[in-house]
């Protein structure tokens, strides 16, 4: 696994992309978005609902 | 900048890194206003340990090191401590958002943040490499 942080506001472009209207916000893969802080066992859930 | 009284508190966090921990810094010549105060923002980080160091790389040129390192943008931070975990830190770490880099720079030096049990016998399962973009603001 890893990881990438995006300061969005020095990549407007991204931000658009992504579409990124609040943060944090993470995109597992390009294809499951996860709004907010969630916690650790709940985000965890959201990063496996993207594939085994 | 630092948030007020934080460098005092990153210094004595940054003081317990068991093993070095290099920054490694992608630039671009042109058309990047941010490159400059994000290096800057990386050398103020690595004076505040002697563990850490800085190094830097041209996206455009140094087209070897950006597919070693995976760099899609500048400016950006692969932070690679003993191996490359993968962590990236994309603009500029600054303001609270320094937490982000200084929790990657533990980890990559041999501490820092750690998931509880149950994660991460749930991530180890995985049989797939998976990518995780956060966006964050410099808040």
């Amino acid at each position: 696994m890893t990881a990438s942080v995006i300061e969005a506001t020095s990549f407007p472009d991204l931000a658009q992309r992504y579409r990124v209207t609040g943060v944090p916000k993470t995109v597992v893969d390009d294809r499951v978005e996860i709004m907010g802080a969630l916690p650790e066992s709940e985000f965890v859930a959201q990063i496996l609902q993207a594939g085994p | 900048m630092y948030p007020p009284g934080a460098a005092n508190d990153l210094q004595q966090r940054l003081a317990a890194l068991s093993s070095p921990v290099r920054l490694i810094f992608f630039t671009q010549t042109f058309g990047c206003d941010t490159c400059l105060p994000a290096r800057q923002a990386a050398d103020r980080i690595a004076a505040l340990s002697g563990m850490i160091s800085v190094e830097e790389h041209n996206l455009v040129l140094d087209r070897e090191r950006v597919a070693e390192y995976g760099v899609e943008w500048a400016p950006a931070l692969a932070v690679v401590g003993e191996r490359d975990a993968g962590m990236r830190y994309y603009g500029i770490p600054d303001g609270y958002e320094i937490e982000s880099l200084v929790d990657a720079i533990e980890i990559a030096g041999g501490g820092g943040p750690s998931l509880g049990d149950d994660s991460l016998d749930a991530l180890d399962a995985l049989e797939r490499d998976v990518h995780l973009r956060v966006f964050v603001t410099p808040t």
